[in-house]
């Protein structure tokens, strides 16, 4: 190490800071400096590899620790406190034993942390230490390093099934196309494979990589914290400036499949890799309860204030009454007495000392406790588990449980929240022609009821498995036999593809597709003729194989998934299940291969059993490359080469996309033959039914984006070497672009296809089908040589890329011909209409925001009841703003007379709210947010169509603002995140489309209908549970701190107390801790079955549900009587007695132990034995921990020496009658209020928890009884009662959310603001 | 392998305690089951109150006040702070005997020993015998530690300082010659004081314990002259001082001076006429307080209070009360579940 001038360190941090700020990096090789000392490598100012997530150092621990302790309000006050104690002219305890409280709770939060930090450290470490492969220069290969070797500038070589140590531009592959797959499933949890393409003709790569020939310049952005987005460009010496996005980086963090190896070059490392950057904490969101009870924390410091104000006043009074010096008034050291004045301004701060606990410090620890014990028993629910997927529900927001419990509105997304997201290809219309799909239709009928069954059996089949040979022919034989019940042999090898809990897309029911037997002929006819070349039908079915994003996996190419892994033990920290892996690295390596691929074969299972696999894998992509090398390739070659691949058969194909509605297309191209058998980013191979393959040259692909709503595929036709444009689009994204019909071939025909094609498209949506339309556009070299040019710009920009990429594809896809139109089934998720329905009856408003067409809209709304068939529907689809603003002027006027109308008030007319997305920027706009959210809140139901992933959001904002009440997003997809974040409360379904709602939620189902429970049950019992012990919490401080209080009056306002202060301090810590904690926990005020069989009963919680003001101050007056009988009975007892101020206090003590906790148990509506256990533990532990303590203290803690106090009182019967006597008066009048309530004056909840405790097949028949009591539209509120007596009817005002106002008589109601009638919309 | 039990893995346990059903008891607070719960406790209340109320009227309490504000009173000539060493005699009868065992108690009004700064003004360590804390005694005694030459105090601070100084004999006058009432002065501080945490230095004789120090500026004589007769009642274990420095929760308090048990008094006091005779010195005026002595004997429920046995009964009775509106709310409002 040489020296150097510290100027000199100085300028090179400058110019490092400089180099790390700047908006574009130019970074270089490392390898022509490889040996060189730091100063002179040009990467030096970009940091390592290693990275360091602990907060602290072994040395700064406890001054760092302290100082972010500190930033806590709670811990403030608690040392404020304690310094106030330290001020001899206030002090009231012992000053050192005044900090005990803030020691105990340091210590605890330090350690805690501590831990928390040497984990991290732990898993950093390891992390560090993980091996990977540099290359050297020295050694001219690529060597063995550790993670935190690595550098910006270095050249990573990672193997298959090994994690990216880096952010890697890739720049080779095994691949000869330079394709290499990740899974991203440690940093967002997706498990499908994703395709990064190398950075092509950088360094010499033939034969070996040549890592060494690189000389160019990558120049990158600064680093963020965005997975999706990448900008780069690499340029060469001469200037050439080849661009790179996402689809080129391989993220730290992810794992390399299928790829034998591949070797990128370091843009980011350590702290500044993506997946670092994403690494925050668990979000922090607060609760409406918390809100609520920080407002009551504010009342309690004025409480507390006014306490030590009156204690100050009287201080002053009780001296001023005073003839001469009294011999008790103790002077200061000089031997003066204070000022009565300043004796009492100091005595104000003394009071504080005193009634410190007023303010209820430890709640907010209770809470937390709390809190982490109601998130046990969520994630633990049983009903909350998913088999399919072997995921339960995951808490990722620690603190919102209880909102759970509040929500008022719903706002769904359609596509895999509602329904399956798994795609049936239904029908489909080509040329204006509909093909119904009869057979299919019926096949999907008879596969309806046993599918779920036979999708059972292919788990099971997966899960022994003895790694013998016979095993995989047994599952074949099993789904054989299951196959043949509902399928001809032609499906024999259709079998799963793989692990339906892996790769989606996979079952019987969405890759089967019978042909249309009449659409069959005519291609076969097509076929036939001869006349393949550009017919509408054979580039129809060619859109379908080609205009997609599907990975093509062979059977073969099993390949294990670290999903059920990471799922497991997902963790809101990435860096955990890295750590996880890194753990297990090679433990994934269980590869089952070909299990399936023919019958004969032997599945061979073993750890060395890498080598085949990756064998099997490699084989189709070679043949691939192969072809693609020399260009075009025509099918007469490729043929030979797939006979001797048993691999290479269409029916051992399993696709994976990214969207299921482009693997059932892909499906139901390969029923009519047009068989995807390869793709690469170069080239897509489709089987015709002929039996040829074709290779088609992909020149480029316009990717779906939801502005465009469409993509494209831009290939060059192997036959005529046209270039073709397929684009597949949503109707209205396509229509408009249309050009001329594909006239020349239907001269003859004048049909107007496009309008009998959006007639189809049409009656699709009315089915509730998803539609897509199909179309070509043949490109004239010209046309593509300039685009390509303008689109190569484009890639290359670093700045405004994605606008400019995605205005090249919109200059692209003009003046496009129809080809036709597909509609998909998305069937709807088991148990959707019950939940909707029962979410309802809770008082819950749903709204639907798709992104569908309004007719595929209110048909799933329909289907799943949001709808029902008596609901005036109201659409709402509008051109203008002015438009707009009439209809909703109109409309409101409408809603309000009728539901202002007497006449209407018992009727169970709805009226649901359809409105476009158009419409609805309109009606979200300033000036008419007011006017729809009225218009809303009347509504029982709201569908929003066509609406995009902003407006989705706007919506649940303004909704949440305006109606001030409590949101809940669900959600499953990217274009859900938004909407989400928004809410109150976001709820991700891991479904189908990746984990990206998962993410950003608060919480996450894998199915809708787990949303019933979670919100019934679990939010009803959170919230209970919380607000209650909230309540209960302020209670207990401020009975406890008022007999201090009280005593004041009897020791001249001199914060002298009674009892000893270690009890005291027990007495919050231990005695009367846990209790409520419990109570919080595990109180059940209801059963589950109840909370679900009645689902009105959520009502309670909503709005301002049971904490409110009234609770809080009921309970502190309560509170104040209390400990007005706990001191008053004691003193009026032992008045004018010998009594000395320790035995006096012990019994008052004792009191209020025994008072606090039987307040618990009137309280508590269940009791297990957990709760016995604790509450006569806490009596226990309270005689125990005193009787020792005054055995041991003999002279400890003055002045209150409680030595054998409390034993010379137990042998007392006075003392014991004191105790009976006074904890009955003082629990006398909330027990008679109870009792009197529950009698005179039942709520909801006390009926349902009568019938609750019958017996369980009485209550299921009351059930039954009121169920179809109300069924019959009579009974539109909940009646809690029982159907035999009808007198108690349950108090319309208990609930928040009376539904008067969209209770509308149908009879006579005419909305002339209706635009659209639908068929099921009867009551006009 | 591996993925099979990752499969399961994941799903939770289906114990009664995850799945919160384990059994429970879910109690119902309505009338109609709480009717035989309050008759029961109302009775039970009752019979206590009487107990108690009964036993405490057998009590029998004889209060007189001394302060001597009022002109008449005997000791109003002692009231007057500049008389020194002022003796008077208080005297009463008795119209039947005084059952015993006598508990003889003086009794303080408006005096704060609950005071905080005044309870802190002692130090444990010299009162249980610690030299050390002789010489130094501890901050808590401030200003009562240490006199005007810097001596330590002992016993230092408040509450030794301040220590009750009238004293008290009585006689009986059996036919104008007044006879000695033997007064116990033995075990009226507490047990745990006396043999625990009191202590005398072991330093024989105590006055030599004493040495370098002074006595507090209100005590006419020092600790270890307290009871010269006794030196099992001298120095920090004397008893008075004892039941002195034990405070008084309230600020109207009596403590205990002497049992009457002895010889011809052992069953109590005879009826006759009585005279006390009071060596008058602690001032009270200046706070407006009182002083009285209590002749009182006592039962298993300790001294006489009305006040429980009240209260029990008209808890009690409270209860029945009660039973009887739930019976009305209970006959008014039929419940669901109990038809």
């Amino acid at each position: 190490m040489t020296w150097r001038s510290p100027l000199a360190l100085v300028r090179e941090a400058l110019r490092g800071q400089r180099a790390r700020e700047k908006d574009l990096r130019n970074l270089g090789s490392n390898l022509p400096y490889e040996g060189l000392e730091k100063v002179k490598q040009p990467n030096r100012f970009f940091p390592g590899n290693a990275i360091k997530t602990t907060k602290y150092t072994l040395l700064l621990f406890i001054p760092m620790n302290l100082f972010e302790q500190f930033h806590r309000l709670a811990n403030i006050y608690f040392v404020g406190l304690a310094i106030l104690n330290f001020v001899p002219v206030v002090n009231a305890f012992q000053p050192e034993v005044a900090l005990i409280p803030i020691c105990v709770i340091i210590t605890l939060t330090a350690l805690k942390d501590a831990w928390e930090d040497f984990r991290r450290y732990q898993s950093d470490r390891k992390l560090n230490n993980t091996l990977c492969f540099i290359y050297s220069r020295k050694e001219k290969k690529f060597s063995e390093r550790r993670w935190k070797e690595v550098r910006v500038g270095d050249f990573v070589k990672v193997v298959s099934n090994e994690i990216v140590p880096a952010d890697l531009l890739l720049l080779h592959t095994s691949d000869p196309n330079g394709v290499c797959h990740i899974e991203t499933s440690n940093l967002d949890g997706e498990t499908n494979l994703k395709p990064r393409r190398a950075v092509s003709d950088i360094c010499i790569s033939d034969p070996e990589f040549e890592p060494e020939s690189f000389n160019s310049v990558v120049v990158c952005e600064r680093p963020n914290n965005n997975l999706n987005h990448f900008k780069c460009y690499v340029e060469k010496p001469d200037k050439e400036k080849v661009g790179a996005g996402i689809e080129s980086l391989l993220l730290r963090g992810c794992t390399v499949k299928n790829t034998d190896h591949a070797v990128g070059f370091v843009v980011y490392a350590g702290h500044e890799t993506k997946s670092m950057l994403n690494n925050n904490g668990p979000r922090y969101k607060r609760s409406k309860l918390e809100r609520k009870l920080n407002i009551d924390v504010i009342f309690c410091v004025i409480l507390l204030l006014s306490m030590c104000f009156m204690g100050s006043v009287g201080h002053f009074l009780w001296l001023e009454e005073f003839p001469g010096v009294p011999p008790y008034l103790v002077p200061d050291s000089n031997g003066h007495l204070e000022s009565h004045g300043l004796s009492g301004f100091y005595m104000f701060f003394t009071m504080i000392i005193l009634l410190q606990i007023l303010i209820p410090i430890s709640l907010y620890v209770s809470i937390e406790l709390v809190k982490i014990g109601q998130i046990f028993f969520i994630t633990h629910d049983a009903d909350l588990y998913d088999e399919e997927t072997d995921s339960r529900v995951q808490c990722k927001a620690l603190n919102i449980t209880e909102d759970l419990g509040q929500i008022e509105y719903i706002f769904s997304d359609k596509t895999g929240t509602l329904t399956e997201n798994k795609m049936v290809f239904r029908r489909c219309s080509i040329m204006g022609t509909e093909y119904p799909h009869k057979e299919n239709a019926i096949r999907l009928a008879v596969l309806e009821g046993p599918e779920s069954e036979s999708g059972e059996e292919v788990i099971f089949n997966q899960r022994p498995q003895p790694p013998q040979t016979g095993w995989s022919l047994h599952a074949e034989d099993t789904s054989l036999e299951d196959m043949q019940h509902h399928y001809d042999n032609r499906h024999k090898s259709m079998v799963t593809g793989s692990a339906p809990s892996d790769v989606a897309f996979s079952s019987p029911l969405e890759t089967e597709v019978i042909p249309d037997r009449k659409l069959l002929q005519h291609i076969s006819r097509l076929e036939s003729s001869g006349s393949r070349k550009t017919d509408p039908y054979l580039d129809f079915f060619l859109g379908l194989a080609i205009c997609n994003t599907v990975v093509v996996s062979m059977a073969t190419a099993e390949r294990q998934r670290a999903s059920g892994f990471s799922r497991t033990g997902r963790t809101n920290n990435p860096l955990d299940t890295l750590s996880n892996l890194v753990k297990k690295p090679f433990s994934l390596h269980h590869i089952f291969t070909s299990w399936k691929n023919k019958p004969k074969r032997s599945g061979t299972m073993s750890e060395d059993s890498v080598v085949p696999e990756e064998d099997y894998f490699n084989a189709p992509v070679k043949i691939d490359g192969s072809g693609n090398t020399d260009g075009l390739q025509t099918c007469s070659l490729q043929a030979p080469s797939h006979s001797n691949d048993p691999a290479m058969t269409p029916d051992n194909v399993t696709y994976e996309a990214e969207s299921p509605d482009e693997a059932a297309l892909v499906y139901a191209a390969k029923a009519y033959g047009f068989t995807l058998l390869a793709r690469s980013p170069k080239s897509v191979t489709v089987r015709l039914p002929s039996g040829e393959d074709l290779v088609f040259e992909v020149l480029d692909t316009l990717t779906f984006d939801f502005n465009r709503k469409r993509m494209s595929v831009l290939v060059r036709h192997p036959i005529t070497k046209e270039c073709v444009l397929y684009t597949k689009g949503a109707d209205y994204a396509i229509m408009e672009l249309l050009s001329t019909p594909y006239a020349e071939h239907l001269r003859g025909k004048q049909k107007n296809i496009a309008a009998d094609t959006q007639h189809h498209l049409d009656c699709y949506a009315k089915e509730g089908l998803r539609t897509l339309c199909f179309t070509k556009k043949v490109v004239s070299e010209k046309v593509y040589e300039s685009w390509i040019d303008c689109r190569q710009r484009a890639l290359a920009a670093i700045d405004n890329r994605e606008e400019l990429v995605m205005e090249t594809a919109v200059q692209l896809e003009t003046e496009l011909t129809l080809l036709g139109a597909t509609g998909i089934e998305d069937r709807l998720q088991e148990s959707v209409p019950d939940t909707v329905v029962a979410l309802r009856e809770a008082g819950i408003q749903v709204w639907v925001l798709t992104g569908d067409k309004p007719e595929t809209a209110v048909n799933i709304g329909y289907a799943c009841r949001l709808l029902e068939e008596e609901d005036l529907v109201i659409n709402m689809s509008c051109k203008s703003k002015l438009e707009c603003t009439s209809i909703l002027d109109c409309t409101l006027e409408e809603v309000r007379r009728y539901s202002e109308d007497p006449r209407n008030v018992d009727t169970s007319q709805d009226i649901a709210l359809v409105i476009d997305g158009r419409t609805l920027t309109m009606a979200l706009s300033a000036d008419l947010q007011d006017r729809f959210v009225d218009l809303a809140k009347h509504c029982r139901t709201v569908l929003c169509c066509r609406v995009t992933p902003l407006q989705k959001s706007r919506v649940v904002k303004v909704v949440r603002e305006k109606l001030k009440v409590m949101t809940l997003a669900v959600g499953d997809g990217a274009n859900d995140v938004n909407m989400i974040q928004a809410a109150d409360i976001g709820v991700g379904i891991s479904g189908q489309e990746g984990m990206q709602a998962v993410m950003a939620s608060d919480f996450a189902i894998s199915r809708f209908k787990h949303l019933k429970k979670l919100l019934l049950v679990h939010g009803h019992w959170c919230y209970t549970r919380l607000a209650n012990m909230i309540i209960y919490f302020f209670y207990k401080n401020v009975a406890y701190v008022n007999l201090l209080f009280w005593y004041q009056f009897f020791c001249g306002f001199s914060a002298a107390t009674m009892i000893d202060y270690w009890l005291m301090i027990f007495f919050n810590l231990l005695f009367t801790s846990v209790p409520p904690i419990m109570f919080g926990i595990m109180e059940q005020d209801l059963s589950a079955e109840m909370l679900l069989g009645v689902p009105e009963l959520y009502r309670t919680g909503q709005g301002a549900g049971e904490y409110t003001f009234t609770t809080f101050w009921v309970s502190i007056l309560d509170a104040f009587y209390q400990s007005l009988v706990c001191f008053f009975i004691p003193y009026l007892a032992y008045q004018d007695s010998d009594i000395d101020v320790f035995t006096f206090g012990t019994p008052i003590n004792t009191i209020a132990l025994f008072t606090i906790l039987l307040h618990l148990s009137i309280e508590i509506k269940a009791w297990t034995v957990v709760h016995w256990v604790i509450m006569l533990g806490s009596v226990a532990l309270y005689f125990i921990v005193t009787l020792a303590y005054s055995a041991m203290c003999v002279t400890c803690n003055p002045p209150s020496n409680p030595y054998l106090i409390l034993q010379s009182q137990m042998a007392d019967p006075m003392f014991y009658l004191l105790c009976i006597i006074t904890t009955v008066v003082a629990l006398l009048p909330r027990y008679m209020f109870h009792v009197l309530r529950n009698s005179i004056a039942p709520s909801p909840l006390v009926q349902a928890r009568r019938l609750d405790r019958l017996d369980t097949s009485t209550r299921d028949e009351w059930m039954k009884e009121w169920r179809s009591f109300r069924g019959l539209g009579q009974v539109r509120r909940s009646r809690l009662s029982t159907p035999h007596s009808t007198t108690l009817e349950t108090p319309a005002d208990i609930y928040p959310q009376s539904p008067t106002a969209s209770d509308i008589m149908a009879d006579d109601l005419t909305l002339n603001v209706i635009t659209e009638n639908y068929q099921r919309s009867v009551h006009m | 392998m591996v993925k099979a039990e990752k499969e399961i893995a994941n799903r939770p346990d289906n114990t009664a305690f995850t799945q919160q059903r384990l059994p429970a008891w879910q109690p119902m607070l309505s009338a109609g089951i709480v009717i035989p719960g309050f008759v029961l406790i109302g009775l039970a209340f009752i019979g206590i109150g009487v107990a108690l109320f009964v036993t405490s009227r057998s009590i029998e309490v004889l209060e007189i006040d001394y302060t001597g504000e009022d002109k008449n009173s005997p000791c109003f000539k002692c009231s007057d702070q500049d008389v020194k060493n002022c003796v008077c005699n208080l005297e009463f009868s008795l119209d039947s005997l005084f059952e015993g065992p006598v508990f003889f108690y003086y009794g303080l009004s408006n005096y704060f020993q609950n005071y905080r700064k005044y309870a802190a003004s002692r130090d444990d360590d010299q009162l249980s015998g610690d030299l050390d804390a002789f010489t130094s005694p501890s901050d808590s005694c401030s200003p009562f530690d240490l006199n005007g030459n810097d001596k330590p105090i002992v016993p230092c601070g408040a509450i030794a300082n301040s220590m009750f100084n009238d004293t008290f004999v009585l006689y009986r006058v059996v036919n104008g010659v007044k006879k000695l009432v033997p007064l116990d002065g033995k075990g009226i501080a507490w047990w745990t004081d006396y043999n625990v945490k009191y202590r005398n230095p072991t330093v024989t004789p105590l006055k030599n314990a004493f040495n370098g120090t002074v006595k507090p500026i209100s005590w006419p004589k020092p600790a270890y002259q307290l009871d010269t007769s006794d030196p099992a009642n001298n120095g920090f274990i004397n008893q008075d001082f004892l039941v002195w420095m034990r405070r008084a929760a309230l600020p109207d308090f009596r403590k205990l001076y002497r049992r009457i048990t002895e010889g011809e008094y052992e069953k109590g006091l005879p009826a006759g006429n009585y005279s006390l005779k009071i060596a008058y010195n602690y001032p009270v005026l200046s706070f407006h307080g009182t002083k009285k002595v209590v002749f009182s004997n006592v039962s298993w429920m300790g001294g006489k209070n009305e006040f429980l046995g009240i209260a029990y009964l008209v808890v009690g009775s409270l209860c029945v009360l009660m039973s009887i509106v739930m019976l009305i709310v209970y006959a008014k409002f039929k419940f669901p579940e109990d038809d």
